[in-house]
């Protein structure tokens, strides 16, 4: 059986850990930046490269790469901000690092902010967690005093605030655009891309880096190991480990740090999470979030295996990283899995998500601001006994409109859940839809029982 | 405007933090909520005035997040996730019996004044659903079994001698 490694997680849950500096310090907290603050910036910025690691937020775009497009020449300040707003549905990995290692990330924005040369950095982190703000704070105070944080910072001559900003329940505001808009006290907008690349023109539209809370906490292994040695972790494609949080229908909810590429999804499912639930069999899962495409179990994926030769693939057999998760269709995102069991009406499921989306879409955009809107009225409508079988191709359509056709990824996340929910469970669409005709027909014998509602269970 | 000394402090040394005034706008509105409850009309004039921008600058804001509300509500604010992993666990039957159990229309307050109950969209602890947010503390694994003693609890927390919810 495979094992967790546990790197990021690494003092998570442990008996006895605190969030005090102290603590922090006694498992060897901030010598990492001890040392880094003694290289020159530009090689740190190397072995961040040198480690191909991705970022963690839900593209896994490169961080070195993503570093290396700031704009130097303008001569204008840069900044760094910490994505803290982790608010895609299944997502709950930042949170455990904020609530219970507050100090392993402020090491990671100081090493980060030193390499890229940040004049000021910032934790944006969403509204809901009161009680992670109010550990930040206190653990930013805590290194202040310890010269880690604030002025000449152990006598390099760099200095670097941290401020913490909260959110105010808008998903949007992960968007790293819409997240700048916020933090310059608007609204949440996500601003066009070109030519709003945050690391050109950012926040005050000066050169800005936004990365995730995990994505910051890698960094600072990463300058511990060395690039190199990082990059040996993982697979090629895929470096350094994953934190998987299952939610839904397993035994054993929660988070297991696990090597990328070095366990399957059995794995995960079975020895990490116990199975599903007593007399239940696996039906669906999400990836990583709820906005990645749904995969259908019994569905087989045509893959080429790491030799080269080409091979097939179930649900369960696919190796956890993010480039096996792209052969089959869909994309790990942040990790975040949703489980469904045979228990689950993946209309209601899908329905579930559409609300979301509507909820949250900014509003910029028509096919956006509307789409989501018809996606959830429609879906809405086939849960409560209203459904037509002209709705099944019409979720799709509208779906096919939004995707490409907006200012930001949220209209892919409107789009994914709709574009893959509907032709892998196809069949029980129809049934549900047949099941509800033959009941409005009969309206007024006796009209055989249909489920109504989107309450899941 | 009167807001207590505390929170008027707060704002002085958070202002020059930034690099651009404006950008502190979410942080004093939450410091705003959270003194007195919502954000009233006069609320929104005195940040405008604070931040150097024009009052329907803050009020575009205000009407953006959903954290913000522009009336007071219940002494306790209760806050059931909705979305797909909570939903998978029980979330609805949860609501249900939190509504019943506090005497609670969703989306309304209760008659007593005690309780406001709302759906709202995952909170991030996804891996311990259901979840209920009650102010500004979240409560985990609150499945539909454990609602009802989950509501009795807030019941008898709760008295007629505390302020609106200012979370
Ligand atoms: C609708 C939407 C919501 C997002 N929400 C988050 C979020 O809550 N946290 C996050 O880190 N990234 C989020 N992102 C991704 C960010 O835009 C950005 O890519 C990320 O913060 C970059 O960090 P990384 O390179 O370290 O992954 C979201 C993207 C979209 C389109
Ligand atoms: S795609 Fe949607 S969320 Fe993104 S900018 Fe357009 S309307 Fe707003
Ligand atoms: S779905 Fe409820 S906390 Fe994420």
């Amino acid at each position: 059986m495979p094992s967790e490694r546990r790197i990021i997680y690494r003092h998570i849950d442990e008996p006895g850990y605190t969030t005090d500096l102290a603590c922090y310090q006694r498992s060897g907290g901030y010598e990492v930046l001890r040392k880094s603050v003694l290289r020159k910036p530009e090689e740190l910025v190397q072995e961040v490269k040198d480690a191909g690691l991705k970022g963690r937020g839900g593209a896994g775009f490169p961080c070195g790469m993503k570093w290396g497009f700031l704009d130097r020449k303008s001569g204008k300040p840069v900044y760094l901000i910490c994505n803290a707003d982790e608010s895609e549905p299944g997502s709950y990995k930042d949170r455990q690092i904020i609530y219970k290692d507050p100090h392993q990330l402020i090491e990671g924005v100081v090493c980060s902010a030193f390499a890229i040369q940040a004049k000021l950095a910032f934790i944006y982190i969403r509204g809901e967690m009161f009680e992670g703000f109010r550990i930040l704070e206190r653990a930013i105070e805590e290194a202040r005093v310890a010269n880690f944080v604030g002025n000449n910072i152990l006598g390099s001559g760099y200095s670097v605030d941290i401020i913490v900003h909260r959110g105010a329940g808008c998903y949007i505001c992960g968007e790293e655009t819409g997240l700048i808009e916020s933090l310059e006290g608007k609204r949440g907008y996500p601003r066009i891309k070109p030519p709003y690349f945050p690391a050109v023109l950012g926040l005050y539209n000066c050169p800005t880096i936004v990365n995730n809370v995990e994505t910051l906490c890698q960094v600072k292994h990463v300058l511990d190991m060395g690039g190199k040695e990082f990059a040996k972790i993982g697979v090629p494609a895929d470096s350094g480990t994953h934190i998987w949080g299952l939610s839904g229908h397993v035994m054993r909810p929660g988070y297991y740090e696990i090597e990328a590429g070095k366990a399957t999804v059995r794995d995960l499912l079975y020895d990490f999470a116990g199975g599903p639930p007593p007399g239940r069999s696996f039906k669906a899962l999400i990836p990583g979030g709820s906005s990645m495409k749904i995969l259908r179990f019994g569905e087989k994926f045509k893959v080429k295996l790491p030799d080269g030769s080409a091979g097939e693939w179930g649900v369960l057999d696919i190796p956890l990283d993010g480039a096996s998760f792209m052969q089959c269709g869909t994309a790990m995102g942040t990790g975040g899995m949703i489980v469904m069991d045979d228990s689950a009406d993946m209309v209601e499921a899908l329905s579930n998500l559409n609300s979301f989306y509507a909820h949250e879409s900014c509003g910029q955009c028509t096919p956006c601001r509307e789409g989501s809107l018809w996606l959830k009225r429609i879906t809405t409508r086939v849960c409560n006994g209203g459904g037509r079988l002209e709705d099944i191709d019409l979720v799709k359509n509208v779906a096919d409109q939004i995707a490409g056709r907006t200012i930001c990824a949220h209209g892919e996340a409107v789009a994914w859940p709709c574009q893959s929910n509907v032709p892998k469970f196809r069949d029980e669409w129809e049934a549900k839809i047949r099941a509800q005709m033959q009941a409005r027909e009969h309206a007024d014998e006796n009209a055989p029982a249909v489920r109504k509602g989107m309450r899941l269970v | 405007m009167n807001l207590l000394p505390k929170t008027a402090e707060y704002v002085e040394r958070l202002l020059p933090r930034y690099p651009q005034k404006r950008s502190a706008m979410l942080m004093v509105l939450h410091a705003i909520q959270e003194e007195q409850g919502y954000i009233s009309r006069e609320a929104m004039e005195w940040t405008a005035q604070k931040l150097e921008v024009t009052p329907i600058q803050v009020y575009e804001v205000v009407t953006f997040y959903p954290m913000f509300r522009q009336a007071p509500i219940g002494r306790r604010h209760v806050k059931v996730c909705r979305t797909l992993s909570c939903a998978l666990r029980g979330a609805y039957r949860v609501c249900d019996s939190l509504q019943e159990n506090l005497a609670c229309g969703l989306g309304q307050t209760s008659e007593d004044g005690n309780f406001t109950v709302e759906f709202v969209e995952c909170v991030a602890a996804c891996g311990s659903a259901p979840v209920v947010m009650v102010d500004d503390k979240i409560h985990e694994n609150i499945t539909p079994e454990k609602a009802p003693d989950f509501a009795a609890k807030l019941k008898t927390e709760t008295t007629a001698a505390m302020p609106p919810s200012r979370h």
